[in-house]
């Protein structure tokens, strides 16, 4: 089963180098033990825009994330794992390594 | 095993025998219905349901039918039964080869110690730290304990219909997340036991302190309830001490339940209750776990620790011969463990009967910070400032005690101590 690791920060901005090599190290954890789907960092919420053409027609392009908020995402994991156990235990290690709360969602 | 050896199912049966057989049935059999049909379904709901529809069943067809000789096994595969007609029902294109070997699989009931096995998956999956403690309570004491969402609403004060969208988004998130259903692994259980634990405590401690202005002011049939499933635990982890801990912990409060609201409602302190009133089945059986847990000589986890002081208060006769100064060692002994403000207080009010009022008043003070909102706070410094002549001081905390507490026994013997001031 694949669980959605997302990757919470509430204004740390960017990893520092430590952080960098600690996630790193993470990864290659993860590719080794078959745990490894995909994974990303993503550009502040600045830099969002949110599409909605849910209508057909012209869509509607909004400057800036789809919610305005003190925490936001600043990247993701896809994991592979057997159940929400051994996911956890995986997300609890990926927060630690990236110094930031993470959560974690099924995916369907 | 209900019915006399020998007495057939065509015979007519008293009515109130049937009444009890179910009743027990439901005590006993329950959790084991539910684990196992989880087991085989991977899915609480349908166990849930169809554990629910087995024992309406037996509701229907016992008073005609007779009490089957072994209930258990009954329930068991009239639950399965109802479970293999859901699952088809639902899904048509089901996999004609798996349901025909759950057609075939319905006789002979697991051996025992699978079933057992099976009842402490549901326990662990119920108390799984991934859902929030309100839906550990409610889904353990739904899955494992056998009461009706009402029945549960009605315990914790909450409206039926939320009580049953918690139960249910609890059983979503199990199945959409998948929250494995196993016993955790030997370096996980004792964090996720604790867990488990915590959940019966809980149960237990608002039973014996029930809050709200409407409810009793001991809610029995939670507190019964965490014993018995305090009970169940420690028969499938005979081994662990902290089990046998809060068992013991659990009992030696229960034993003195009786003697701890007067006949007008109020709260009497354990200085002021009829020792000759406790419950001397119950405080002789938390007395030989606590034993059992000194001779074990491994070092004890706080609800050890909790259940001995506890048995050093019934151990006395009388109040006055309390072995105050073990008290004092036991509470020090916690709070290495667990350094809380409330174990700190706790522990003043045994100071105060060994080094006098004055110092425990000291004692108590510097808890301010950490405890100002916390009605035994203010209760314990009332009682302390009484005792030391102080009463202008103690009506003022008596006031701001009354305030914060929430149970009915209590404000009313805080309320009366207040009025006795000079």
């Amino acid at each position: 089963m694949q669980y959605l690791v997302l990757v919470i920060d509430d204004g740390a901005g960017s990893a520092t180098a430590a952080e960098d090599a600690a996630i790193d190290a993470f990864n290659d954890r993860l590719q080794d033990e078959g745990n490894w789907v995909f994974a990303g960092g993503l550009a502040s919420p600045s830099a969002a825009t949110v599409i909605d053409n849910r209508g057909g027609g012209e869509a509607l392009f909004t400057d800036g994330p789809f919610v305005e908020s003190k925490e936001y995402l600043a990247g993701f994991w896809i994991i592979e794992a057997p159940d929400l156990a051994a996911a956890l235990k995986l997300a609890a290690e990926g927060s630690r390594c990236c110094n930031r709360k993470v959560e974690v969602r099924p995916i369907l | 095993m209900l019915q006399p050896e020998g007495r057939g199912a065509a015979d007519p049966v008293s009515q109130t025998d049937v009444q009890e057989a179910i009743t027990r049935a439901h005590r006993e059999e329950w959790a084991r219905v539910v684990a196992s049909l989880t087991r085989r379904f991977g899915d609480l709901d349908i166990a849930e349901e169809a554990a629910a529809e087995a024992f309406a069943t037996a509701v229907e067809r016992w008073p005609a039918d007779g009490v089957p000789p072994n209930p258990g096994a009954w329930l068991t595969t009239t639950a399965n039964r109802k479970a293999v007609d859901r699952v088809r029902r639902e899904s048509k294109r089901y996999d004609k080869h798996k349901e025909a070997q759950m057609l075939d699989d319905d006789d002979p009931p697991e051996p025992v110690g699978a079933i057992e096995d099976d009842r402490l998956r549901l326990i662990f999956t119920c108390c799984h730290p991934a859902l929030a403690i309100e839906t550990r309570v409610a889904l353990t004491l739904r899955m494992v304990g056998g009461l009706t969402v009402p029945e549960i609403a009605r315990a914790f004060l909450v409206q039926e219909a939320a009580m049953g969208r918690r139960i249910t988004r609890a059983k979503v998130k199990i199945k959409a997340a998948r929250i494995p259903y196993r016993v955790p692994s030997a370096e996980d259980l004792p964090a996720r036991l604790s867990g488990v634990l915590a959940v019966l405590f809980l149960v237990f401690n608002e039973g014996y302190l029930a809050t709200g202005p409407d409810t009793d002011p001991v809610r029995n049939d939670l507190t019964a309830e965490a014993i018995r499933l305090t009970r169940l635990i420690r028969a499938l982890m005979p081994q662990d001490g902290e089990v046998a801990g809060l068992l013991a912990l659990m009992l030696l409060t229960e034993a003195r339940r009786t003697a701890r609201v007067s006949a007008s409602g109020e709260l009497v302190p354990l200085d002021q209750q009829d020792r000759g009133a406790w419950d001397a089945a119950l405080v002789a059986e938390g007395h030989r776990l606590v034993r059992e847990r000194l001779a074990a000589g491994v070092a004890p986890g706080r609800y050890q620790i909790l259940a001995a002081i506890n048995a050093v208060h019934t151990s006395a006769a009388d109040m006055r011969d309390t072995d105050w100064s073990q008290v004092l060692a036991l509470y020090d002994q916690l709070l290495h463990l667990d350094p809380s403000p409330i174990i700190a207080l706790n522990r003043a009010i045994a100071l105060a009967e060994l080094d006098g009022p004055e110092v425990a008043l000291a004692a108590v003070d510097r808890l301010e910070d950490k405890l100002a909102g916390y009605h035994a706070y203010h209760a314990t410094r009332a009682d302390l400032l009484r005792r030391l002549g102080r009463s202008q001081e103690s009506r003022a905390a008596y006031d701001k005690a009354i305030d914060l507490a929430g149970n009915t026994a209590e404000t009313a013997y805080l309320t009366r101590r207040r009025h006795q001031l000079v």
